[in-house]
């Protein structure tokens, strides 16, 4: 019996870690600016032709840390010039923004690669085989988890330790108070973009060392999911969407071990509203009147 | 002043060109460049290309006219398609080629049948395609044919009891395809699990799972080329031992540099091999087109890098050609006339004879199944099937 | 003005632009580029009045819009199809289970009806949300719904994964612009109306809308499903334009084209979402199509630089963020056409006295 699960387990909690990594952007942006970043899949879409286009040129050990500067740089580009100027506009200009960058983003890497999906390069090492027991998969699958929990470990030392941590912690508690009190805001919000661009680059190698193949809108359903993984957890809280997207990972994983393999994507959307209805702050959300 | 005048008028002549001085005939050329079947496409493309460069003109009421190819992308997305057909219409076009993938041929079709403009599909093989549109014919065989054939073949080559049928949702080639080939499998008396994949899905290893615990013997997936790169690409790193079928969007290099080096199985029917020298043409045609390519550096990009010769470059050729005969035929570039010639024409075509039958397909009869070899990454034949001998 | 000579203007003017219709088609033929613009334009206006109507008028963010054009559309077509055609569009399910067709105009407004009734369903839940929450949860709906349509199991009245075609289209630009224009001018009579004010109410603040007596859940349940209404029978005129119809091309992204197109024309203007719906689909579909083709000048040996397929998008996107950004309120802000129109009369009426 273990043994037919045991593939299922390993694809969830790998599809788990890649989510997490995505959500963690997803609920620190929440958190900050209180807006659902779409452009975030998008950011980590670009991050994956990054690495192709990069690797036709460059050795890997040499792309990857090149991967991830550019993809920062992408992130913190998008807000300055995209959020940045509607700090003072109402929250639903802040958003159809987003997805207007999520557009352009999209068109953009369709307009380069001309549409066609590109072949993601092998990385040594993480992209070979191993057998667990009596599933075979690929090491990267093993990593995810590990390395996933190590990232968001980091995070949330710096989060609860460090001066920046504390100044956006500050930040999403009052965003005005925390002004007055002399918090440099922009600085802030950079620093959020910055590590959530920074996850989504980390986690679109594992993604796509796994998953090899680049489109132009690959990333738009791991980041919805994502997302709903970050509103399962209690948006704004690290930790709840990392658990939330290991739930959802491994719970997509069962639908399709069950055989419904058609509402595989449409039960991550299901939860959601379940979520939003019964629990609107989600597993570990603060109570707070003013979002629900 | 004059000067200026004469310089503008030499600019102007250089901007428009040659072309309008001679009377052109314009063929629409609608194809995915873009988009889950944009290889595919452009293989397709690069075979008309190549017949326009051989039949460059064509004679009409005693008038040579230069044959002019308009490309439009359909993007692979049916709803994206109709706004290329549309583009074609707008451009004037006597008559169109393709398309790669049977659901974008399908929408395009109500736009061609409501401008009377005649259309000819190169490799979209689901019935609906000439069925359900009048102004639609086409040159290759069809999916009821193409099951079957893989049915049998899952059946008599690998003793398959059991197959694990994977279709992608929403699309018409593979879920028709797929319902085919189970429809032959379980009159054969065989059993069949059949299961689907939402669009931009990138984890299969649970389809792959569920094969393999279903106590599946083979798995039949005729997805397209970029979820096939994902699905063999998974299927070797879980070892799968299982032999993976599928249908002719396969037949494509994207498998073959996704398959390198593994030990899997993978087989696919499809229309022609550029081994086979029974027929002159088809010898003909390999020959000049391989030369063509390797002459053009972008055609050769277009074509994966290899001067391979697909089967849908050589059915865009084909399809090429039996336009060029209709025109001729009709003695007149208007769609509709066109469309009324289009059932007389027969001819001899490089994946075989072409007529048609009333509802518009091609009576094609012999289908090619071919293996991916993993280690001379080419692909190698395996054997031909006609609807006589599955008769049998 | 009075009233009534109002109406006659209106009626007039509407009168005239048929007539300017059925010239246009005449002159250039009903398969030219500016007829398909038109048609497809006057279906994205009537789409994107709707939206508005939820966004813009009564301020909830929805995303559904997709979903409920899905239900229109798909209603519209399974309805419609002749039973002659049946055998061949259900080619997998033995020609569906769906025995009887009925006229055009039947399943135009069923598919409203059932969209609507759907909306009325999903509302119950969804409407308790608030902004960004009640945005991401339709979005799930309309998600779920394309599942639930593509599914194998209900193929035999959904035809599964597989295109659907052969329902009756409209030939002409009139019928598409006669629904347009009577489905927005309901809208219009809707906005105007007591119910329209207490939208708007809603919008400006909840708060003070429910101390005004006003029935929140009632009227913001009432808005998503009008809403939804037209959003099904533009779907349906949508399905008819296209001529095939596949549940695929209806995802979110759909949606967002139609929030950008609500958003160029002015978040609470009717007039600015009809002159965004034209300004988007000519731009789109026909203006900014040469950026797509490689053009060589001075005889071939100038290559302009840039231009190759996919191009297009990237223009246009840049465009749109350019209006998202710099240009908050849109072509027309919260104003109509008519009312700038008066304005302009009034003011030059009031000079004169003078």
């Amino acid at each position: 019996m273990f043994d037919k699960i045991l593939p299922y387990l390993l694809s969830g909690i790998s599809v788990g870690g890649q989510y997490a990594l995505i959500a963690v952007g997803y609920t620190m942006v929440y958190g900050i600016l209180r807006l659902i970043n779409f452009a975030h899949g998008d950011i980590f879409t670009a991050a994956g032709f990054f690495m192709v286009y990069l690797c036709t040129a460059l050795p890997v050990q040499i792309s990857i840390p090149l991967v991830i500067i550019l993809t920062v740089l992408l992130g913190f580009t998008v807000e300055r010039i995209a959020y940045k100027p509607l700090r003072s506009a109402p929250r639903m200009s802040v958003m159809i923004s987003a997805i207007g960058v999520s557009y352009l983003l999209q068109n953009l890497m369709w307009y380069v690669t001309g549409g066609l999906a590109k072949q993601y390069p092998t990385i040594p090492w993480i992209s070979n085989s191993i057998t667990i027991g009596t599933a075979t998969t690929k090491v990267v699958t093993l990593i995810t988890p590990l390395l996933t929990i190590l990232l968001v470990i980091a995070l949330v030392t710096i989060i609860q330790k460090t001066k920046i941590g504390m100044a956006m912690r500050a930040v999403s508690k009052d965003f005005e108070t925390a002004q007055l009190m002399g918090i440099k805001i922009d600085s802030v919000i950079s620093t959020t973009f910055i590590i959530g661009s920074l996850l989504a680059a980390v986690g679109s190698v594992l993604y796509f060392s796994n998953y090899t193949s680049v489109t132009p809108t690959v990333g738009a359903m791991p980041g919805l999911k994502a997302f709903v993984a970050a509103v399962f957890g209690g948006i704004g809280s690290i930790p709840g969407a990392v658990i939330g997207a290991f739930i959802i990972g491994i719970c997509e994983n069962i639908i399709k071990a069950l055989g419904y393999t058609t509402f595989s994507d449409a039960f991550t959307f299901a939860l959601l509203i379940v979520i939003l209805l019964f629990k609107p702050t989600g597993l570990f959300g603060e109570k707070t009147s003013e979002k629900v | 002043m004059k000067k200026t005048l004469a310089a503008a008028l030499a600019l102007v002549m250089t901007l428009f060109g040659a072309s309008a001085l001679a009377d052109t005939v314009k063929i629409g050329v609608f194809e995915p460049a873009s988009g889950d079947n944009g290889a595919g496409g452009k293989q397709e493309v690069i075979g008309i290309e190549y017949a326009n460069s051989v039949v460059p003109t064509v004679e009409v009421g005693g008038k040579t006219y230069d044959v002019e190819l308009v490309i439009v992308d359909n993007q692979s997305a049916t709803d994206k398609a109709v706004s290329a057909a549309q583009e074609l219409v707008d451009a004037g076009v006597s008559i169109v080629l393709g398309s790669y993938g049977s659901g974008v041929s399908m929408a395009g079709g109500e736009v061609f049948a409501d401008a009377e403009v005649p259309a000819i599909g190169c490799s979209c093989t689901n019935p609906g395609v000439t069925s359900l549109c009048d102004y639609y014919w086409r040159v290759c065989f069809l999916d009821p044919f193409q099951g079957t054939v893989m049915a049998n073949f899952a059946k008599d080559e690998f003793g398959a009891k059991t197959a694990y049928v994977l279709s992608q949702l929403g699309d018409d080639y593979t879920t028709g395809l797929a319902t085919y080939f189970a429809k032959a499998f379980e009159e054969m008396g065989g059993t069949v699990i059949n299961e689907q994949f939402t669009e931009g899905t990138s984890d299969y290893t649970a389809y792959l799972t569920n094969a393999v615990n279903g106590g599946a013997d083979v798995i039949f997936c005729p997805t397209s080329t970029t979820v096939a790169s994902l699905l063999i690409n998974q299927a070797a790193s879980m070892n799968i031992a299982l032999p993976l079928l599928a249908g002719d969007t396969w037949e494509s290099s994207v498998i073959l540099d996704a398959a390198k080096g593994t030990s899997l199985t993978i087989c696919m029917s499809t229309f022609f091999d550029e081994n086979d020298e029974s027929s002159t043409e088809a010898a003909e045609f390999v020959k000049g087109f391989k030369a063509w390519l390797n002459a053009n550096a972008d055609k050769k990009t277009n074509n994966g890098g290899n001067d391979i010769v697909a089967a849908v470059s050589a059915l865009g050729y084909d399809a090429y050609m039996v336009a060029i005969e209709a025109i001729k035929a009709a003695d007149s570039i208007e769609g509709a006339a066109i469309a009324e010639a289009l059932p007389t024409v027969v001819t001899t075509g490089v994946t075989g004879s072409i007529s048609f039958d009333e509802i518009g397909d091609a009576n094609k009869d012999m289908a090619y199944i071919k293996k991916a070899n993993t280690e001379t990454v080419a692909f190698d034949f395996v054997k031909t099937q006609t609807v006589a001998e599955l008769a049998e | 003005m009075k009233k009534s000579t109002k109406n006659l203007i209106n009626i007039a003017l509407l009168a005239l632009m048929f007539v300017v219709l059925y010239l246009l088609e005449q002159q250039f033929g009903r398969r030219s580029m500016l007829i398909t613009v038109l048609k497809k334009g006057a279906i994205y206006a009537l789409i994107a009045v709707s939206m508005n109507l939820l966004n813009g008028f009564t301020g909830l963010f929805s995303l559904g819009q997709a979903g409920f054009m899905l239900v229109g559309a798909y209603t519209y077509a399974v309805l419609t199809i002749p039973m002659a055609k049946r055998a061949a569009v259900y080619q997998y399910y033995d020609g569906g289970i769906i025995g009887f067709t009925v006229p055009a105009i039947v399943g135009i407004l069923a598919a409203g009806a059932l969209a609507a009734l759907i909306a009325a369903l999903i509302g119950l839940p969804v409407l308790r949300l608030k902004s960004d929450y009640l945005a991401i949860a339709t979005l799930g709906f309309a998600e779920i719904i394309r599942a639930i349509i593509q599914w194998d199991t209900l193929g035999p009245i959904t035809n599964g994964s597989n295109l659907l075609k052969t329902y009756p289209t409209f030939k002409s630009v009139i019928p598409v612009f006669a629904a347009a224009t009577i489905c927005i001018g309901i809208i219009v009579l809707l906005i105007n109306s007591t119910y329209g004010r207490a939208f708007k109410a809603i919008r400006d603040d909840e708060i003070a809308a429910e101390a005004m007596g006003i029935n929140l859940f009632h009227h913001k349940q009432m808005a998503f499903v009008i809403s939804s209404f037209f959003a099904g029978i533009g779907g349906a005129l949508l399905a008819m334009y296209q001529g095939s119809l596949q549940a695929n091309a209806f995802k979110s992204s759909m949606t967002y084209e139609i929030l950008l197109i609500v958003v160029i024309g002015g978040m609470g203007s009717i007039s600015g979402s009809v002159l965004a719906s034209f300004l988007f689909i000519a731009a789109s579909e026909w203006w900014l199509r040469f950026l797509d083709t490689e053009m060589a000048l001075f005889g071939g040996t100038f290559k302009v630089p840039l231009l190759r397929s996919g191009f297009r998008m990237v223009v246009f996107s840049i465009v749109i963020m350019v209006i998202v950004l710099f240009f908050r309120r849109g072509i027309m802000g919260e104003n109509e056409l008519w009312d700038l129109v008066e304005k302009r009369t009034k003011k030059a009426k009031g000079g004169a006295k003078r």
